[in-house]
């Protein structure tokens, strides 16, 4: 058995990193136990529940199915990049006013599976925010509040108790 | 997680070239990788058999997808993102956009491959039955050359495919020439996102004077690989669509299916419904004609 090692150069969080590991190593364990990046958790471990999620290259991946040695070069952006200057992010203020966060294992990949839809789709009705986080499962909530969050967060205004709901079914 | 990253060597040449000489140096040595939604899920669970991998993901002679006058190239390492994206694949090749839309979720959409989906060979692949129902061609490559075979006999038995250990799945090849073709795509799953079919069915069918002219009927879940229901397509080729015609249909797939007992569902049930969304289709069919 050969402990082979790889030199992987990336940008996480805007800041350029060169690290050691062997290339099979998960993006998940490399972020988690190599850059102590927590934010992003592990579920299932088999790309099913997204709490993994993270944005590489402009696009949303379960870092759990990355092995290193792909994340060559890429731009990498983990929850803890979503706020900015010690601001949070319009999705994470939203999340706290409508409740859309309980015991925030699932919140982490939920918040970059939404920043990526509302990247790509500023105004997303619910289908489309229903598609957009159909892969990151929270036991919690049941899902309506947190389907609430991301229109609060489109629609940039924090939520109110009565503010119409939209109806998610 | 119980996969160790120590016992697993990966490597990224970063050209086909280099990929296609490792693979003629060492033939059956070397697994490809290209998204690793498949062999990354096996590695966490401590169950991928292969010490040495070979990475495919961003090479650009893979990943393209190329609209001929007559046909589509899709590169084998392209997304499913890829495709849902692809203007001529959503207005003339829908099934495989809709197909595509139905891979895990979009994290694994932006991930997962088209080559991937066919070589990893699950006789429930999301994107077999509309390519099936398309008549598409498989090419694929090695140091020695490229060859072509129709998609139909690509899988050889249960996670068994027709590629030699030097050669990789370099391209699918779409005829389009569907635009005015009945064209249907149902799955049958769990729920909508994630789930992996119970059983999908795809058809594609041309009708004159209302007679079925062409017809071709793909299906997952169904067989120990994706299969074409030839004999079911035989019993309607020429035929009128009647109540005596979807019963024959009927009959024809119950006679030519082999599905299993498994974790998502039964034989008895894979039968039932498979032979509900023929029906599905076939209605389908009829009221399309009778409208004119």
């Amino acid at each position: 058995m050969t402990a082979h090692r790889a030199a992987v150069q990336f940008t996480v969080n805007g800041k350029s990193l060169t690290i050691n590991v062997p290339p099979m190593k998960r993006l998940l364990d490399v972020i988690r136990e190599d850059l102590h990046l927590t934010g992003a958790k592990e579920g299932c471990g088999e790309g099913e529940c997204g709490s993994c999620s993270v944005r590489m290259n402009g696009e949303l991946v379960n870092s759990c199915l990355v092995p290193a040695l792909q994340a060559q070069g890429a731009n990498i952006q983990t929850v803890e990049g979503l706020a900015l200057n010690g601001k949070l992010h319009p999705l994470q203020e939203a999340f706290l006013a409508c409740g859309g966060a309980q015991c925030g294992i699932c919140t982490p990949g939920m918040l970059m599976a939404a920043a990526q839809l509302l990247e790509n789709s500023p105004h997303p009705d619910i289908s489309e925010i229903r598609e957009a986080l159909a892969g990151n499962l929270c036991r919690c909530t049941g899902f309506i509040k947190i389907f609430e969050s991301v229109v609060a967060a489109a629609a940039n205004k924090p939520s109110e108790p009565d503010h119409e709901a939209p109806h998610a079914r | 997680m119980r996969g160790n990253a120590q016992a697993h060597d990966l490597i990224a040449p970063g050209s086909l070239s280099a990929v296609l000489e490792l693979l003629a140096a060492e033939p059956g040595r070397w697994t490809p990788i290209a998204g690793g939604t498949e062999l990354m899920v096996a590695f966490s669970a401590g169950r991928l058999n292969s010490p040495k991998l070979v990475s495919l993901w961003g090479i650009p002679d893979l990943s393209f997808i190329q609209t001929h006058p007559q046909s589509i190239a899709i590169g084998g390492a392209s997304t499913f993102l890829e495709l849902r994206k692809n203007a001529v694949i959503a207005t003339e090749l829908p099934l495989l956009a809709k197909a595509a839309s139905w891979i895990g979720s979009v994290a694994n959409q932006t991930r997962a491959t088209l080559g991937g989906n066919l070589v990893n060979g699950s006789p429930a692949a999301d994107s077999s039955p509309a390519l099936l129902a398309y008549d598409a061609e498989i090419e694929m490559t090695s140091v020695r050359g490229s060859r072509r075979i129709p998609y139909s006999e690509f899988h050889t038995g249960y996670k068994r495919n027709a590629l030699a250990a030097d050669e990789l799945l370099f391209a699918i090849h779409l005829p389009r020439r569907f635009a005015h073709h009945k064209q249907y795509l149902r799955k049958v799953g769990t729920r909508r996102a994630m789930a992996i079919a119970k059983i999908a069915l795809a058809g594609t069918a041309l009708i004159e004077k209302g007679v079925i002219n062409e017809i071709r009927l793909g299906a997952a879940s169904l067989a120990p690989f994706p299969i074409r229901l030839k004999q079911t397509e035989g019993a309607l080729l020429g035929q009128s669509i009647s109540r005596e015609t979807v019963l024959a249909a009927r009959r024809a797939l119950l006679d030519e299916v082999k599905p299993i007992d498994d974790i998502r569902s039964t034989a008895e049930y894979r039968c039932h419904v498979a032979a509900n969304l023929l029906e599905e289709f076939l209605i389908d069919l009829s009221g399309e004609e009778s409208q004119k």
